[in-house]
């Protein structure tokens, strides 16, 4: 039994599971009314998506290897963009989120200098969508004015949501009952949203069971992440090790 | 008119004729330069207004370089600002002689560049009309206090503290100007001169209150001297996730490049009044000359401190450290921009300096001192794109910058408006002090040593028996 206050969210990423289908790319654009990147914002490099797919090559050829990173704000206990922020407009709550408040923001952009996994993104222009699209706007989300800076939130709204129905229930809340739009989009469940302190979340299971593979993003800058990466089980060194096997039997 | 008495010093009357010329009257060139600034700083006002209506994409910045231009600028004019307490302020403790024409020049200098620095954050901010959440401590409606960890909150104090105590120190230091203009002005303006004179007639207990008000605002400055370019370099050093910016060394790295661009701002400004006033016999080039022997002095520490930087980011071994320094340094277009701003900031000028034949020269010491500025204006550039631009080796977004023309134009801006507000200025309150000019006259004297006649400086302890 876990209180609401006691909660601690995080997240585990499979990265072996990931295959950079980037559905959770644009599950989280639908769910969080961010705006279209369209050419111009890509030109200028003013790009917003709160969760993006960093994919690299790995090995020469031809024993080559694309990998995928899904990447969106690590929610860090220890966060780079809280103590910048001269207006509190970015702060720590008591469930672990890393909180953007909109209505503090003034825009002056030092946190997002101050992120070094680079997911707050600044509204430059004010946000805009086809006549088409408008009525497509999730009601639950803020749209972010021109100005202020903004990022992935954890799906605050369904995370609100969910602990209020649980609480109208008179019940406690069951563990994956609440899932951001990223993880209800992943197509192969490499993305697990859950309760850290809870011992019997899946999370907790996962970052325990798993715990040879585990790492978090960028250790050396102390960040405490509550993101935490399970790395990708590669075949190219079990088959190194194979053949060494085999060279070894003869 | 008697130019000199016989003791060929300067005359009393002489002085406040030409030094007031400015004030009492108008110099012809006076209403075509003021109107032509006036004329861009309006535009500047309307493009801020554009930027405000339609947001922060008017500018080049992008993701992830969030800071550019607006703030390279703001360090650069809190960097001018550190002028006039350097020359007035430890000029005056150490009582240098020949910082007396020029206090006043480096003391307005200082309030118009502050008072332009704290307008950028202004512009630079996303939500302008709200920033009055940030500046103003107490939001009593909310009840959230800001938060004091941020360096960028600690700015506008360390600079509105600045600011109050440096035009304090001003208005000590106008009192017996505003006297003599009080009286030789009539109408409108001679109430406004005797309010402000605040009833100085000049006696020796109101001479002695003022130099002492002078001193002790003085020491008091000091502490501001060294804590506002520090906070400034705080809002770079307390990051850790930009390579280039988290480096202990900046807050002493900060203030002494500050003092550098500083003090060429004032002989920038100091050949500039001479032309422009005729000011020849009050702005002379052994001004010039001590100004420059100063410099070189400052601008070799600093070269001191950007190699020390240096081998502070690379003493560490670490990879993205060092991709970054090779990037800042060798890669176009950043090789051209560092080779300017050493070229600029030190290379060219500081040779120049050790010939008295260029110290004394107003033309030559007027471009060494651009020169000058310049390649701090690129020292702070470099300092903050770079290390934005090329972020971290693991995240792959990776940008350029290319400012764009709007903030181009905000730069020029800021330009014209601080020379705006000193033309401004001159047309109210004389320029050099005069009571200052006049007492330097009273201690100069010159010595026969061998064939030469050397100026020298008499200060007789008689204070006391004049009471």
């Amino acid at each position: 039994m876990v209180t609401e206050d006691k909660r601690s969210w995080g997240m585990v990423i499979d990265t072996d599971k990931c295959n950079g289908c980037s559905g959770c790319v644009t599950a989280c654009q639908v769910e969080n009314n961010i705006p279209l990147n369209d050419q111009n914002k890509f030109e200028r490099g003013r790009v917003m998506s709160w969760i993006r797919i960093e994919r690299y090559w790995e090995g020469e050829f031809p024993d080559v290897k694309a990998r995928f990173i899904p990447i969106l704000c690590q929610h860090c206990a220890n966060a780079p963009c809280e103590p910048v922020c001269p207006v509190y407009a970015t702060y720590h709550n008591d469930e672990g989120l890393n909180i953007q408040v909109y209505n503090r923001c003034v825009g002056t952009r030092y946190c997002a200098n101050g992120c070094p996994y680079i997911v707050r993104f600044f509204n430059y222009w004010e946000p805009a969508w086809p006549e088409d699209l408008r009525n497509h706007l999730n009601p639950d989300v803020t749209i972010r004015s021109r100005g202020i800076m903004e990022k992935c939130s954890f799906c605050i709204q369904r995370i609100k949501r969910g602990s209020r129905k649980a609480k109208e229930e008179n019940r406690e809340l069951q563990d994956g009952e609440i899932k951001p739009a990223c993880q209800e989009a992943c197509s192969t469940n490499a993305i697990v949203f859950g309760d850290l302190n809870d011992p019997n979340s899946e999370v907790s299971k996962l970052s325990k069971s798993e715990s040879d593979r585990k790492y978090t993003l960028m250790p050396q800058l102390n960040t405490d992440p509550n993101v935490v990466y399970l790395a990708t089980i590669d075949p190219l060194k079990y088959k190194d090790l194979g053949e060494k096997a085999k060279s070894n039997e003869h | 008119m008697q130019q000199r008495d016989n003791q060929n010093r300067l005359s009393q009357e002489y002085t406040n004729r030409v030094l007031l010329n400015g004030t009492l009257s108008t110099p012809r060139w006076w209403y075509p330069l003021v109107s032509v600034l006036l004329f861009f700083v309006v535009i500047g006002f309307i493009l801020f207004g554009i930027q405000i209506k339609y947001g922060l994409g008017v500018t080049g910045l992008n993701r992830p370089v969030y800071w550019g231009l607006y703030i390279t600028t703001f360090v650069f004019w809190v960097g001018i600002s550190h002028a006039g307490i350097m020359i007035s302020a430890i000029l005056r403790i150490t009582q240098a002689e020949w910082r007396r024409p020029v206090t006043r020049a480096a003391e307005i200098l200082t309030i118009f560049s502050l008072a332009t620095a704290l307008v950028f954050p202004l512009i630079h901010a996303g939500r302008t009309w709200r920033i009055v959440y940030w500046l103003i401590p107490y939001d009593a409606a909310r009840g959230i206090w800001p938060n004091i960890r941020s360096p960028l909150f600690m700015d506008p104090i360390a600079i509105s503290t600045y600011l109050t105590g440096s035009t304090l120190f001003l208005f000590v230091a106008l009192i017996p100007d505003l006297a003599v203009l009080r009286d030789r002005t009539t109408g409108f303006r001679k109430g406004f001169y005797t309010i402000l004179a605040l009833g100085w007639r000049g006696n020796p207990r109101q001479w002695k209150m003022q130099v002492v008000g002078g001193i002790l605002l003085s020491a008091l400055m000091l502490p501001i001297f060294v804590s506002v370019h520090s906070i400034v370099s705080w809002d770079f050093a307390v990051t850790p996730a930009v390579e280039g910016w988290h480096s202990t060394i900046f807050a002493p790295y900060f203030v002494i490049g500050a003092v550098h661009s500083g003090v060429s701002a004032v002989v920038t400004m100091m050949a500039l009044m001479r032309w422009g006033w005729g000011w020849n016999d009050f702005i002379r080039p052994e001004h010039f000359d001590a100004l420059a022997r100063l410099l070189t002095v400052v601008a070799t520490a600093w070269l001191g401190f950007t190699f020390l930087e240096l081998l502070f980011a690379l003493y560490g071994l670490d990879a993205p450290e060092i991709a970054l320094r090779e990037m800042q340094i060798f890669q176009y277009p950043w090789n051209l921009l560092f080779l300017t701003f050493l070229l600029t900031g030190y290379i060219l000028p500081v040779p120049m300096w050790l010939f008295k034949r260029v110290r004394t020269n107003i033309a030559l010491m007027f471009w060494s001192s651009i020169l000058v500025n310049i390649g701090m204006w690129l020292e702070r550039f470099l300092i903050i794109v770079p290390g934005l631009a090329r972020k971290s080796p693991f995240v792959f977004t990776w940008e350029a910058y290319s400012p764009s023309w709007f903030e181009w134009y905000v730069l020029f801006w800021s330009f014209c408006w601080v020379t705006l507000l000193m033309l401004l200025f001159s047309r109210v309150f004389p320029l050099v002090p005069l009571f200052e000019q006049k007492e330097s006259e009273v201690f100069s004297d010159s010595i026969k040593i061998g064939r030469a006649t050397v100026p020298t400086i008499f200060r007789e302890e008689e204070e006391e028996e004049e009471d």
